[in-house]
């Protein structure tokens, strides 16, 4: 593919990132603070936040089969959920977390369960298109280092 | 439990060179971030780094004790060879959290000058008011911004450690403090307008107490 297309492509399909409410400003901020010195700075931080999610995610599933729900605990890990979620500026999974949490408040553990697996589902999403963009956008970079001259 | 030096060695090699290469002389601040979230203290690392600033990143404010040589178990590791200029801690940590960590410190006399930062995604006001009267210098609202740690580090680097004190005695408890305060010079004129750390010498510690006045 000529490298002006793909670029065009990477470009697109970061915008959609946006447009579909998957990511917000604070990924915007990352993607700042990457530069020559750090230039995996926001695929790390990807990495890192999928570490820490996939284990929240493990530990809410644990908490969810036991009975009565302690909703103290699941509280908390969805705190965490939420926490590292807005400082990589996943907004949809922010929102189900907020939503998670006020069904914690609220007692309700139907509420918690459904939202649950809504988040799951969006964290799979963003998952999904974040590679999908991660790839191409290597691609590019792949292209730009081929094109240069010398 | 294994030295403290040893965990962070495994983890920030690069950091604790850094530091024991006398960071005392050094121009660069020396940072002790302090959040339970991994991400989190990728995110403030790099921010520090991008704004030339030393960091060491810890998951508890235990660590951190441990890291200052407050912990009263061992002896502190040459503390003034590793000497931190600023500490930016998370309010909400399992176990100690950020509040209890910034009392702890405040409540030492060898760590006490030290400015802490506190963090929170929370905008909580009566949290806010409660770490600025421990003695607080600043509450950060996450995500933090890049604005906001160059915003600190000019703060710190124009207000040298050692007048640190005057601009929290507004909210100190302590009455030795009030004793220990030497200097006889006024304040210039507040200006209550003018935001936190944004103007620089000694209107800094004017507008500081402005706002602390302001949030009574």
């Amino acid at each position: 593919m000529e490298r002006s297309q793909l670029l065009r492509q990477v470009a697109h399909q970061r915008q959609t990132l946006f447009d579909e409410g998957l990511l917000d400003e604070q990924f915007v901020q990352l993607e700042e603070l990457q530069d020559r010195t750090n230039p995996n700075f926001v695929e790390e931080i990807v990495t890192t936040y999928y570490q820490d999610t996939s284990r929240l995610i493990l530990n809410i599933e644990q908490e969810l089969e036991r009975r009565p729900l302690d909703y103290g605990r699941l509280d908390g890990y969805m705190y965490q959920f939420k926490g590292s979620s807005t400082s990589f500026g996943a907004k949809k999974v922010k929102a189900e977390c907020s939503l998670f949490r006020e069904y914690c408040r609220a007692g309700n553990g139907e509420g918690c369960m459904r939202t649950f697996q809504q988040l799951n589902r969006e964290y799979a999403t963003l998952k999904r298109k974040l590679e999908a963009y991660f790839q191409l956008a290597r691609q590019a970079r792949l292209t730009e280092t081929a094109s240069r001259p010398g | 439990m294994a030295m403290a030096g040893e965990i962070f060695r495994r983890s920030f090699p690069e950091t604790i060179d850094q530091v024991r290469d006398d960071s005392s002389s050094s121009s660069e601040l020396h940072v002790l971030a302090v959040d339970d979230s991994l991400v989190d203290r990728k995110v403030i690392e790099r921010l520090l780094k991008i704004s030339s600033c030393k960091v060491t990143a810890v998951e508890s404010g235990t660590r951190a004790l441990q890291y200052l040589g407050l912990d009263g178990e061992r002896a502190s590791v040459g503390f003034n060879g590793l000497k931190v200029n600023l500490i930016m801690t998370d309010y909400s940590m399992p176990g100690m959290t950020g509040y209890e960590l910034l009392k702890k410190i405040k409540e030492s006399s060898v760590l006490r000058e030290i400015p802490v930062v506190v963090m929170s995604s929370e905008n909580i006001l009566t949290r806010i008011d409660r770490c600025l009267e421990e003695g607080a210098e600043d509450f950060l609202l996450k995500p933090v911004k890049l604005d906001d740690v160059k915003r600190l580090k000019d703060f710190i680097m124009k207000g040298d450690g050692k007048d640190g004190g005057e601009t929290r005695i507004h909210k100190r408890k302590r009455q030795d403090d009030y004793a220990s305060l030497s200097s006889p010079s006024p304040f210039p004129a507040c200006d209550p307008s003018s935001p936190l750390m944004r103007s620089s010498s000694p209107s800094v510690r004017s507008s500081k107490r402005a706002k602390l006045r302001n949030k009574d």
